[in-house]
């Protein structure tokens, strides 16, 4: 998907997680990520935050190292 | 009722059941038991005795006007009706003196000297209830010689005046007066049953005639229910199928396939033939009504352009070429595998469908995991209630409706919030005007006027009609309200929710922002008038609240979801009769599908796919290894397809082309597939993208289950064979064993079999306990071996209710200079999603095209009238239509339906979606509305496409 989009996707998670009471936001976006995300889209996602993370809440890039890496699989 | 054909459990019992104490009683030398209230004329039914009667049926009140049904009652003088008596503690009735029938005859005299007789010839012949009593009083002679009547055509060589020729302007049934005997039955059918007040009984005494109040049925404000059809007792009111086919002889029992009310039906039949279909009164979602759609729209099924043989083709620009069922299975197969092995194994999916059976649907979601070997299923509640999911899930522990629809009859105040049931859902809408009617109030959430806000003797207490896009505000505010005002039901909540989250939400909700006065300008809604809505909910008893996709179709679609579920909790509305959150289902299997774990993170049963233990279930079951990874959702397929990294893909009976937004993305997602297997009845908008076809089966064709938006499981039977030649889940099952599978399903009840074997709510489920029970609601297991009617009762599924804080975020869809309106979008009764189904019957009489409704403002100062075609245009495409002018909409709001393919109302719809579950907004579009000459470049374009890609190669003989 193009970057643009994933980027607004992630960061929609995290204004609805910022709001929430709490200090434990960076982790419930990556859980969100890591339960609705496709592997694909997360490699996608870790690759554009590990890029600098153009466009990205800062709250989603600390949730970036909460998510779950994709295991490389040959298929 | 006309309920010839299985008497026994359908027998007409002339009164409608009570509950009250046992009262004991004799009729004809027979006791019978039977509770406080009952009338003697159902008393006598229950004792197997029928007294004659014409104007009773036991849908409708006592009416009291024929009086065939008159009785002896000893120590009472005179003789009584009836329908009309209740019955009393040791009551001696004689229903069959010499006196009663006496009158009875006199009064069949009178009624038959008004009548023609030309019974061999008329549609009714064999199912009149007139003729009946006729033979059951012992009339013989008819003394009255030739008078007025109002059946001549002539009388005495002029013209009667009398005379009113026969009504058939309603494509499904006929008005003939000179049958009518005035029994008032439709009258009070069209009131009562369905609440519409359509009919009336103009006149008085031999001049009264039923009036629709218009020059035609087609012209009134009839909505086509068939209630008045069903309720009358002669060839008055006639369906038109059965005056051209004859009387049906036999019938089977099934679920309407349309809307998820989920209504029951008796299908009838002549031989394989489909006469009618009548509701079924022992249906629990229905209890005995339907809508015109159920009712009469089946038509397509039977339809010319349905596709019966399979067709493959290399490329989306050929022709289509009829194959065999295995060449067209062998291609698909082989494009299948043969694109996981170039793009892998993730590189193709399904998309199942909320129309077909539980079973079918079951098969689909275990195609892609066990025989594809990835978790890339989804399915279109994607695009509907996926937030319902996500959001009840979080608060309540289950994504389930927590009632059932028996349950409004004891609601006080009602939340509708949108949803426009009339149109969406409407017997349940019926079953909510009768309650309305008798006393409860209505707060209808909605930026339209819908019809509920105002009709015939229901209106509602308050309409907040806000701005779309500003749900969370709105329900927010509610609860600000509710809890600063000290009406929160604390001893509940301490009961029954998690107290520390409720008191970081009662902090949250208290501040000032969330205050109506606040958000008044922001969300449009008087802040006097939120506030007086808040307290009827948090004050006015039981609190039920209804909603729609008004809610789940937003950027906070989720959001609102758990907005919803807070104030239920709030008010301690859940967990009893007559409250509840209660999420009406677009499509008729839409809970069927998300239970069937149709969505790529969860198995059957909404268990993510990441838990060993759920997965091990399956991976015994299945014998294969299951993706522990979430797979792609429905806009993630076609941005990966875009991508260039998914090119397969499954579509069963659903038309995504039409139905989701952001048309052109769609296509373009489409375009880059190289195997787009479509499976459906026609050649729908998506399948000008497919490379196999797979005719489908349709509803009347196939044997399995529906589960409607109150979680009942209600039986599919195959009522005629499938023209097609394979019920859907055989050919699911056909592709998959194409591609290796080794399935080995003979009967639909076998899939049941596994699904309760696998997924514990269903555990209880079986075809033997469906033909026993009629129909159940899940949790259906060890623990609820006869269904859960109602959730939540003993506490939260998740234990404690979780309050979740929900602040209000405005959508990124925002109005400006060059899109200064707020387009949404919703539906007709008439017609059903994309239309593929009503458009081809007709019911295009009521709705043959969309439009758009424009508030009389916005109209003026574009310059524009009623009828115009308009131009509508957004940032990601533009489209034409005819406006209608209407003040329905608020300044600012301009509203259309999507059902007709030559609108695209999509084209305009954008891709933003809900932030958790990626749902459509296609309640927000910012738009601009001007002057059009008439269809756009896209919609030319696209029909040009279309036709193209719907040429098939004559067969090769
Ligand atoms: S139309 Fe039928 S139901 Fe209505 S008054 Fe006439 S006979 Fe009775
Ligand atoms: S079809 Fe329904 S709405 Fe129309 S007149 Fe009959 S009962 Fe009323
Ligand atoms: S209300 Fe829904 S389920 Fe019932 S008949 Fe109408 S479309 Fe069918
Ligand atoms: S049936 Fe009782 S008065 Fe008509």
């Amino acid at each position: 998907m193009s970057p643009e989009k994933m980027v607004m996707m992630a960061n929609q998670i995290a204004t609805f997680f910022r709001s929430q009471p709490g200090d434990d936001q960076p982790e419930r976006i990556a859980e969100h990520l890591n339960d609705f995300w496709a592997p694909r889209m997360r490699a996608q996602f870790l690759a554009h935050v590990r890029d600098g993370g153009q466009g990205c809440d800062p709250l989603v890039v600390r949730a970036a190292a909460h998510v779950r890496a994709p295991v490389v699989r040959a298929d | 009722m006309k309920d010839f054909i299985i008497p026994g459990e359908d027998t007409d019992r002339g009164t409608p059941a009570k509950s009250g104490a046992p009262v004991t009683l004799v009729v004809d030398g027979i006791e019978v038991t039977v509770p406080e209230g009952t009338s003697v004329m159902r008393a006598a039914s229950e004792a197997g005795i029928q007294v004659p009667k014409l104007c009773a049926t036991d849908s409708l009140e006592a009416f009291g006007s024929c009086r065939l049904c008159v009785v002896e009652i000893e120590g009472r003088r005179g003789t009584p009706a009836s329908c009309t008596t209740p019955v009393a503690a040791g009551m001696v009735v004689t229903t069959r003196s010499e006196k009663v029938q006496k009158i009875r005859r006199g009064v069949m005299e009178l009624y038959i000297s008004d009548h023609p007789l030309d019974c061999l010839t008329c549609s009714a012949n064999g199912d009149c209830e007139l003729q009946d009593m006729a033979g059951a009083v012992g009339l013989r002679e008819v003394r009255y010689g030739p008078g007025e009547t109002h059946f001549e055509v002539r009388s005495g060589g002029d013209a009667n005046a009398r005379y009113i020729p026969k009504d058939d302007s309603n494509p499904y049934f006929t008005y003939d007066p000179a049958k009518c005997i005035v029994c008032n039955r439709c009258v009070r059918a069209c009131e009562e049953v369905q609440g519409t007040f359509a009919l009336t009984i103009e006149g008085r005494g031999f001049d009264s005639r039923v009036s629709v109040g218009a020059p035609n049925f087609l012209e009134s404000d009839c909505v086509s229910c068939g209630a008045c059809v069903q309720a009358c007792p002669t060839a008055t009111l006639q369906e038109k199928s059965v005056i051209e086919i004859g009387t049906p002889e036999r019938s089977v029992i099934t679920t309407c396939a349309y809307c998820g009310v989920g209504c029951s039906f008796k299908a009838e039949l002549s031989g394989d033939q489909l006469v009618r279909m009548v509701p079924w009164k022992h249906g629990k979602a229905n209890r005995g009504h339907s809508c015109v759609k159920g009712r009469f729209a089946y038509g397509y099924a039977m339809h010319q352009d349905r596709i019966l043989s399979p067709m493959i083709r290399d490329r989306i620009t050929d022709p289509w070429r009829e194959v065999s069922w295995e060449e067209a299975m062998s291609f698909a197969a082989r494009r299948m595998r043969g694109l996981q092995e170039q793009y892998g194994k993730n590189s193709i999916g399904v998309i199942t469908s909320s129309r077909c059976t539980n079973e079918e649907t079951y098969l689909v979601q275990k195609l892609t995991r066990a025989v594809f070997g990835n978790n890339n299923t989804d399915t279109c509640a994607r695009v509907c209630h996926s937030p319902t999911g996500y959001g009840l899930g979080q608060t309540f522990g289950t994504s389930a409706g927590t009632q059932d629809f028996d349950s409004v009859e004891h609601t006080d105040v009602v939340v509708v919030i949108g949803a426009n049931p009339t149109d969406g859902h409407p017997v349940f809408a019926s079953r909510l005007k009768k309650r309305l009617r008798a006393g409860a109030k209505l707060i209808v959430i909605d930026p339209r006027r819908i019809d509920l806000v105002r009709s015939a003797h229901v209106s509602a207490a308050h309409h907040l009609a806000l701005r779309p896009g500003t749900n969370v505000a709105v329900v927010s505010a509610m609860a600000h309200v509710i809890v600063t005002e000290g009406l929160a039901a604390e001893e509940y909540i301490r009961e029954r929710c998690d107290w520390e989250e409720y008191l970081a939400y009662s902090d949250f909700i208290r501040d000032p922002r969330h205050s109506p006065e606040a958000t008044e300008m922001l969300t449009g809604v008087p802040a006097a008038e939120l506030r007086a809505a808040a307290r009827a909910f948090a004050t006015g008893g039981n609190g039920a609240i209804y909603y729609g996709l008004g809610v789940t179709e937003h950027s906070q679609g989720s959001t609102t979801v758990m907005g919803i579920a807070n104030l239920a909790m709030l008010t301690g509305n859940v967990g009893r009769k007559g409250v509840g959150v209660n999420p009406l289902r677009g499509q008729n299997n839409v809970q069927g599908s998300c239970d069937m774990g149709s969505f790529p993170h969860e198995l059957p049963g909404y268990r993510h796919v990441k838990g060993a233990e759920v997965r091990a279930i399956f991976e015994q079951a299945w014998g294969v290894e299951i993706d522990p990874e979430p797979g792609l959702r429905i806009p993630n397929m076609l941005d990966a397809a875009v991508m260039g990294t998914f090119k397969g893909l499954y579509c069963q009976g659903e038309d995504i082309l039409q139905s989701d937004p952001d048309t052109k993305h769609v296509a373009a997602g489409l375009a880059a597939m190289e195997c787009v297997i479509v499976h459906d009845l026609f050649l729908n908008e998506t399948a000008n993208y497919a490379h196999v076809f797979l005719p489908g089966s349709s509803f009347l064709e196939k044997d399995g289950t529906f589960t409607n938006a109150e979680r009942r499981i209600n039986r599919v039977r195959r009522v005629m064979a499938p023209k097609n030649g394979y019920e859907d889940w055989e050919v699911t099952q056909l592709l998959a064993n194409a591609m290796g599978a080794n399935w080995r399903y003979t009967h639909p009840s076998q899939i049941m079999a596994e699904i309760a074997l696998t997924t514990p709510s269903f555990a209880g489920v079986t075809y033997e306990v469906l033909e026993e029970k009629g129909s159940v609601q899940w949790p259906c297991n060890e623990a609820h071996p006869d269904g859960t009617p109602l959730m939540h009762v003993d506490g939260f599924v998740r234990g404690k209710g979780r309050f979740i804080v929900t602040e209000y975020v405005a959508t990124d869809e925002k109005t400006g200079p060059r899109f200064p309106l707020l387009l949404t979008t919703g539906r007709i009764l008439s017609q059903y999603n994309v239309g593929a189904q009503t458009r081809r019957t007709e019911n295009v009489a009521w709705h043959d095209e969309d439009v758009l409704e424009i508030h009389p403002h916005d109209a003026e100062v574009r310059g524009l009238k009623d009828r115009d075609w308009v131009r509508l245009a957004s940032r990601a495409g533009e489209t034409s239509l005819r406006a209608k002018v209407t003040d329905r909409v608020s300044p600012g709001v301009v509203y259309t339906t999507f059902h007709h393919p030559d609108t695209q109302a999509n084209v305009i719809t954008t891709d933003f979606s809900d932030w958790a579950t990626n749902c459509p907004e296609f309640k927000v579009t910012a738009v601009q509305v001007s002057q059009s000459n008439g269809p756009s470049d896209w919609q030319e374009g696209y029909a040009a496409h279309a036709e193209r890609a719907r040429r098939i190669l004559p067969a090769a003989e």
